[in-house]
């Protein structure tokens, strides 16, 4: 639950006291030179203090009064950048802390080998990569881990916030624990799979750690552009007093300073890393951890999704309602024979065609140790399934599997299925449905009809991807008819039909080819490979450590869909990036006309012209620049913090629109904004 | 402003915009090797010279070739045209007897006609011979022009190929730029002129005794054939000193509306090959409408003060503002010369842009300043633009949500570390030149004029120079020491300096993969692009300079309104 | 690097061929063939001896003539050029303001015409507005003796028009009109 409580943005007393003290300690020169924006700032800011005791002490002919308000003014700058910095960094460490708390506090059951039974107690922090644990009743699992021996009921809700425990067991898609989460019952054998600093939760935690994160490809892209507005302005600026100097004038230094620190993009240089944070942030409060911020950015390009059609468009379940045997097979026997395939079949469409037997012609389920039977189950490969008793063999499967598996057993290539049952199997198919073809001995009887049943809403959310201009791909290990019929049902834009573990992969290379970046999510092992092949590999926290390993993030309530959500916050953070990139630079506009016939009033008398907003004096009109160019900065924290608006549309219709409030709204806001405080400061008597 | 004048400027875009098609057809042809109508003819002598030269059609150059064998081209033009100047007192067609060029302004003009620039220290009529304009100025004219189109195709070829390392062969498309492109139209353009009045010898300088008794000495040349490819090529030097405002180089309104069709001719077209090459040619249209955009506020600006004429003078005569202009091309054609030859990288004037307004000149500066990529000098105007291009997709990438890509390529740390760097290269140069001539005695004493208006003509030269534009606020004395050296220096700079850059750009953008787009790619085909690229043109790359034009043109318009002179 | 040398001398050597000799004296050769008046500069030759091109304005001062433009270098062909001068310098107004109490002396009842005092691009523009020949008018009849009209069919005789009634101003060329009142 921890999480859940976070989502709404309260205001925070201990967060901002503690930002706030953050904020100084940010001040730091060695840390800040990773913004080259702020790092100006803050040298400059430098310069004037040492003007401004100068002044104090008479040495130069500057006013105190004004040069200490412009330097009050530039760390100010400096100062609202790194606050946005660090609320940012505490609204994503509050949440990973108290994780980390549990964390360090867990004491762990270090076994020296399987067989011991016999453990010593170390802090949780010390456990490293391959070292064995035992987890009984009530403990708290030390570390990310595999389950090498025995079963245990898992409560994870300190992670996913769901309640409902979990039961895991060694071997198969159900053996991994993650850290922080506790056993309610039983108790385990774990191998940890992640070294100290490398399990997921340190991964979350450095990502909204500042200081240690590492700068996406975009964020770097975009610090190059700020860092060379910011050399050209440094440019202009020194070179005005060279020009002043033509004209027959010195400008002092701090009205030169006041000048390049408006100019040179600091809305943008302030907030940008608060922006990258709170992005991350914002999967954490949609639990979802991730690897690293570049998979984040990646979310935002994605073009197509790759999903599942089983369990993620579909109810898992898919139901038997009809046997249809073929000519000359009784109904009856069809589903004798399909009951006695699926007796050992525990997949829920095996269940399901038992009971639809006994509902529908009162067939008993029979004993399979009695008939000594042996059971061959699913295979992703044979894509059959049956059983095999006194010589008697069933088979039941998609029709080409089982036609192939005629073929190949009576030796005749040139097997050929009745006609009815061929049309039987394309009505199902194209109804939507999923034939499962009964064969008994190579004689074929019949075909049972398996009803997929898609989940509400689904449609609804793939029109919305198609209008962010996503494609979406369903896999299915269905035959092309039903896949067809159901994709059509679900509203997806494609789909990949009879599709293997091997399939899937080779769809996402080949897309990968054209150029297109992909989406996934998995959980099997089996999904492993083309989770990590996909550029956003989303596993199932529930998955098996190998799907967890292989993608780039962890969603911990195991919600396939949630893919549309990375995708849109991916894109958020992006938007918000460039939106105020945008607006930023267009403030430069208006600080112009506040600057430059202040500047030049001495010499040119004649360029207030210039001064359009009717700035009071010269001094009012650059302390007004400077203050509003600080205070931008905290206006424009919490849109950092939350993100620009994004509603999915197409890209023509977002770019009008945030070019319209971002472009124009910031080229206009500051001539507003530098008028109000301006009357401010006379009203205030400060210039 | 008359309705007869806006409609001279709308016609002339009309006219513009109907030859982009055909020529950009035939451009694409070319560079793509396909068949044109002038292959029977050229075919062979281009196979001669690639014989000749041991140049092979097959080997393809990456970036890096490209840029080298640009580089050691350029810098063989450098050093002939060097020794030419130098020795032009003992080398034949020099009837009356011009004396070599001095070290410093021989470096100057050789550097200004291989960058394209084609800024003149020295007056044509009495320093320059007829070999030195023939065998060293014309070819250089070529030359450069054909380097530009060059680099442009290839950094064309960065988008339409994918998951390759060649941009193609840089001879290959210089022989091809100069052979199909800029002599047949430098030729048909010559014999136009020639008709026209246009002189075209190798006489002496004519001496003549007029009505009044006086002796003048009247300068001939060959001069048509170089007036053609001064505009053709977004050159700009001229023959004689007063370049096209001078009768002899732009005779009649015929020859001079021909000279601004033949100065964008290229430029224009070149956004048409584009779009052709990379298969939209909505693309190239794009550009080319938001170029248009900007030039007609330019146009539209300067001919409005230019009309209105100097307030100072108000009440003493009639008219706009004529002083510096020809009475054949009147205000209209001299404000849309003046916009045209700044916007092109050109240079050449059929007026004297020093004696215009200081809001009719304001924009000649301007255009200059944004990196002549408003049409711009044949090739370098267009790559000019293409890294704006990328800059605004960048920023409107994010905008969307998107890592940014422009026709399909993505916009990455490496391309934009490069872009960003092209473009800052320009006005840091001409804001360091400035400032260096404003604090130093040799660099006070080169404006004519005093006053705010004296500054311009420092930041007009620096821009100029390091732009490759040519033209000049040419009351400056630029022919000393200093201007000769910095102004020398500020051209190679410009030139150069951006080139490596763009060609790398060009070089990472070539192996990347076309990303097929879908309805979440940033649309660089609509009007919202051409508003959002002429925004980033004049924030990112015209704010910096706001400062510099405020204490030039803009605080001049104020004193002059307050009636105030120097 | 080095074959790039090799290859960049070649090239440069063969282009400057190309474009430097062989285009220029080609151009050269059929100029002279098919336009040998406008290609020796369209010179007026007057028994022979050239007294000027039509094309290059020459100085005027006597007031029988029509004056052309003022020009920083007295109308010298080989120093083109114009003032230079920015419209808030001194030297420019006082220039005009000059020039301007002159003419208003020589014909009080008209209002000057811009190009009658400002400087050309070039200093040597042949032509003048018809207005500014018109100007002129009253001092030429006076100092010739003749009558205003006869000046003024002349001037209607040798004005030029607009390129396609649009592109250009129209004007009289100072050098031909001067020829054709002599004769």
């Amino acid at each position: 639950m921890v999480f859940k409580e976070k989502k709404k943005l309260s205001i925070d007393w201990k967060l901002l006291k503690q930002a706030a003290i953050d904020s100084f300690i940010k001040l730091n020169p060695l840390k800040l030179y990773r913004s080259p924006v702020m790092f100006v700032v803050e040298i400059v800011a430098f310069l004037t203090t040492i003007l401004f005791v100068l002044s104090l002490k008479n040495l130069n002919q500057d006013n105190p009064f004004f040069v200490g308000q412009i330097t009050l003014w530039l760390w100010f700058t400096v100062l609202f950048g790194n606050f946005a910095e660090s609320m940012a960094e505490g609204r994503g460490k509050a949440q990973a802390n108290s994780l980390k708390q549990t964390k360090v506090e867990t004491k762990a059951k270090l076994l020296k080998n399987l067989e011991s039974n016999s453990y010593e107690l170390v802090p949780a922090t010390d456990l490293k990569k391959e070292d064995l644990v035992l987890v009984e009743t009530g403990d708290i699992i030390p570390g990310d881990g595999e389950i090498i021996e025995g079963v245990a009921l898992i409560d994870e809700s300190a992670i996913t916030g769901e309640s409902a425990a979990v039961l895991k067991q060694s071997g198969g898609d159900k053996s991994s624990v993650t850290a922080g989460t506790s056993v309610i019952s039983d108790s385990i054998k774990i191998k940890i799979t992640s070294n100290p600093g490398e399990s997921f939760l340190d991964q979350m935690i450095s990502l909204v750690e500042g200081a240690t994160r590492q700068k996406t490809p975009n964020e770097l892209a975009l610090n190059i552009l700020l860092a060379g507005m910011t050399v050209i302005f440094l440019i202009a600026t020194c070179t005005i007093e060279m020009f002043s100097i033509y004209a027959g004038q010195h400008i002092s230094i701090t009205i030169l300073i006041a000048l390049l620190v408006t100019l040179i993009p600091t809305t943008i240089g302030g907030l940008l890393s608060a922006i990258g944070i709170a992005g991350i942030d914002r999967l954490v409060q949609h639990n979802i951890l991730a690897m690293s911020g570049k998979a984040v950015e990646a979310a935002g390009d994605v073009d197509t999704l790759l999903l599942d059609k089983t369990g993620t468009i579909t109810f898992g379940n898919r139901m038997a309602t009809e046997f249809i045997p073929v000519v000359g097979v009784s109904e009856l026997e069809l589903a004798d024979t399909a009951q006695l395939s699926s007796l050992s079949d525990e997949t829920p469409e095996g269940r399901s065609i038992v009971v639809l037997a006994k509902d529908r012609y009162e067939l008993r389920e029979r004993n399979m140790a009695q008939l000594n039977a042996k059971f061959i189950p699913f295979t992703a490969q044979t894509r059959m399934s049956g059983v095999d008793y006194e010589n008697t063999e069933i088979r039941k499967g998609a029709f080409d599997a089982v036609i192939d598996y005629i073929r190949e057993k009576t030796q005749n290539s040139s097997f050929e299925p009745p006609k009815d049952l061929g049309l039987a199997v394309e009505k199902i198919s194209m109804s939507g449905g999923t034939p499962l073809v009964v064969s008994k001995n190579n004689k074929l009887l019949g075909v049972i009809h398996l009803k997929d049943i898609v989940k509400g809403g689904m449609r609804e959310r793939f029109e919305e991807l198609r209008r962010m201009g996503i494609r979406t791909i369903m896999i299915t290990g269905d035959n092309p008819l039903t896949a067809s019929a159901i994709a059509k049902e679900a509203g997806v834009d494609d789909f990949l039909a009879n599709a293997k573990p091997q399939d899937k992969l080779n769809l996402i290379r080949n897309e990968q080819a054209k150029g297109k970046l992909l989406a996934m999510t998995g959980d099997g092992t089996n999904d492993a490979p083309a989770l990590a092949q996909a550029d956003v590999g989303v596993a199932m926290n529930s998955g098996t450590q190998a799907a967890k390993e292989a993608g780039n993030m962890i969603d911990l309530d195991s919600n396939p869909t949630k893919l549309i959500e990375v995708v849109a916050i991916g894109k958020q953070l992006l938007i918000t990036r460039g939106a105020l990139t945008t607006f930023s630079i267009a403030n430069d506009v208006a600080k112009y006309f506040a600057i430059i016939p202040a500047m030049f009033s001495r010499t040119y008398p004649e360029l207030q012209a210039l001064n359009i907003m009717r700035l009071t004096t010269p001094e009012s009109a650059i302390l007004s620049a400077v203050i509003f160019n600080a205070l931008i900065i905290i206006a424009l924290l919490p849109i950092s913090l939350k993100g620009v608006k994004y509603t999915p549309s197409g890209a023509a219709i977002i770019l009008r629109r945030n070019l319209l409030i971002y472009g124009f709204g910031g080229i206009i806001v500051p001539f507003i904004g530098m008028k109000i405080i301006d009357f401010i400061v006379n009203f205030l008597h400060l210039a | 402003m008359t309705l007869s004048g806006i409609f001279q400027i709308i016609v002339y875009c009309i006219v513009l915009i109907l030859l982009i098609k055909p020529l950009g057809l035939y451009m694409a042809r070319v560079f793509n090797h396909e068949f044109t109508l002038l292959d029977p003819i050229l075919c062979p002598l281009e196979k001669l010279f690639y014989k000749l030269c041991g140049i092979s059609l097959k080997k393809e150059h990456d970036w890096i070739q490209y840029a080298q064998a640009m580089l050691v081209f350029n810098l063989i033009g450098v050093i002939v045209l060097y020794l030419i100047l130098r020795l032009q007192n003992i080398l034949p067609f020099n009837p009356d007897k011009f004396l070599a060029i001095s070290p410093d302004l021989a470096f100057n003009i050789a550097v200004s006609f291989v960058s394209n620039t084609n800024w003149q220290s020295y007056t044509g009529e009495n320093t320059i011979s007829y070999f030195t304009e023939m065998l060293g100025f014309t070819v250089q004219n070529f030359l450069s022009a054909a380097t530009g189109i060059s680099l442009a195709v290839a950094f064309i070829r960065a988008f339409s190929r994918e998951q390759t390392s060649t941009l193609g062969n840089f001879w290959v498309d210089v022989v091809r730029s100069t052979l199909w492109i800029l002599l047949p139209l430098s030729f048909a353009l010559s014999i136009v002129f020639i008709f026209e009045g246009v002189p075209q010898n190798l006489n002496s300088y004519v001496t003549a005794r007029t009505i009044e008794g006086k002796v003048h000495t009247i300068p001939q040349g060959p001069i048509a054939s170089r007036e053609s490819i001064k505009e053709i090529g977004t050159n700009g030097g001229g023959f004689l000193n007063a370049n096209s405002a001078h009768p002899y180089e732009n005779p009649t309104p015929l020859t001079n509306l021909l000279q601004m069709l033949a100065i964008f001719l290229i430029g224009a077209a070149l956004t048409n090959t584009f779009g052709r090459m990379v298969k939209d040619e909505r693309q190239g249209w794009t550009l080319f409408v938001s170029m248009l955009a900007l030039f007609l506020i330019g146009v539209l600006v300067t001919y409005f003060y230019e009309a209105h004429g100097n307030p100072l003078l108000k009440g003493l005569c009639i008219g706009g503002n004529m002083e510096g202009k020809e009475v054949r091309f009147g205000i209209v054609d001299s404000a849309l010369y003046s916009i045209i030859t700044t916007c092109a990288s050109c240079g050449a004037v059929n007026s004297m842009h020093d004696s215009f307004l200081p809001l009719g000149g304001i924009f000649s500066l301007i255009n200059i300043m944004l990196g002549e990529i408003i049409v711009g000098g044949v090739g370098s105007g267009f790559y000019g633009i293409l890294l704006f291009a990328i800059m605004a997709v960048f920023i409107a990438g994010l905008m969307v949500g998107r890592t940014p890509e422009y026709l399909g390529k993505k916009i990455e740390t490496k391309e934009m570390k490069m872009t960003v760097l092209a473009i800052l290269i320009l006005p840091l140069c001409v804001h360091c030149f400035s400032a260096l001539a404003c604090i130093t005695t040799w660099g006070i004493q080169g404006p004519l004029n005093k006053g705010p208006h004296g500054f311009s003509e420092i930041i007009y030269a620096f821009s100029s120079a390091s732009g490759n534009n040519g033209s000049a606020f040419a009351g400056i004395n630029a022919n000393t020491f200093f201007y000769n050296i910095t102004t020398g220096l500020a051209m190679l700079i410009g030139r150069f300096l951006v080139i490596v850059p763009t060609m790398a750009v060009a070089g990472s953008l070539v192996r990347k993969k076309i990303i097929p787009s879908s309805s979440g790619t940033l649309p660089t085909t609509d009007l919202t692009f051409v508003i959002l690229l002429i925004l980033v043109i004049l924030t990112v790359g015209g704010l910096v300079y706001f400062p510099a034009l405020s204490l030039g043109p803009i605080v001049e318009h104020f004193l002059m309104i307050n009636g105030k002179t120097f | 690097m080095l074959n790039h040398f090799k290859t960049a001398i070649l090239l440069t050597l063969i282009l400057t061929i190309l474009t430097g000799l062989i285009y220029p004296l080609t151009v050269t050769l059929i100029a002279k063939t098919f336009f040998p008046y406008q290609a020796s500069g369209s010179l007026i030759r007057k028994d022979k001896t050239v007294i000027g091109s039509k094309l290059i304005a020459q100085d005027f001062k006597s007031p029988k003539y029509f004056h052309p433009r003022p020009s920083v270098s007295n109308h010298d062909p080989v120093k083109s050029g114009g003032s230079n001068l920015g419209p808030t310098s001194k030297v420019l107004i006082n220039r005009i303001i000059m020039d301007v109490q002159k003419l208003q002396k020589e014909n009080p009842h008209s209002s000057i015409p811009i190009d009658l005092v400002t400087e050309s691009g070039s200093g040597l523009d042949p032509h003048i507005s018809i207005k500014a020949a018109e100007f002129q008018i009253p001092r030429i009849a006076k100092a010739r003796n003749i009558t205003q009209e006869k000046i003024y069919t002349l001037i209607k005789k040798y004005s030029e028009g607009k390129l396609f009634g649009l592109y250009g101003e129209s004007r009289v060329n100072v050098l031909l009109l001067n020829l054709d009142l002599d004769k």
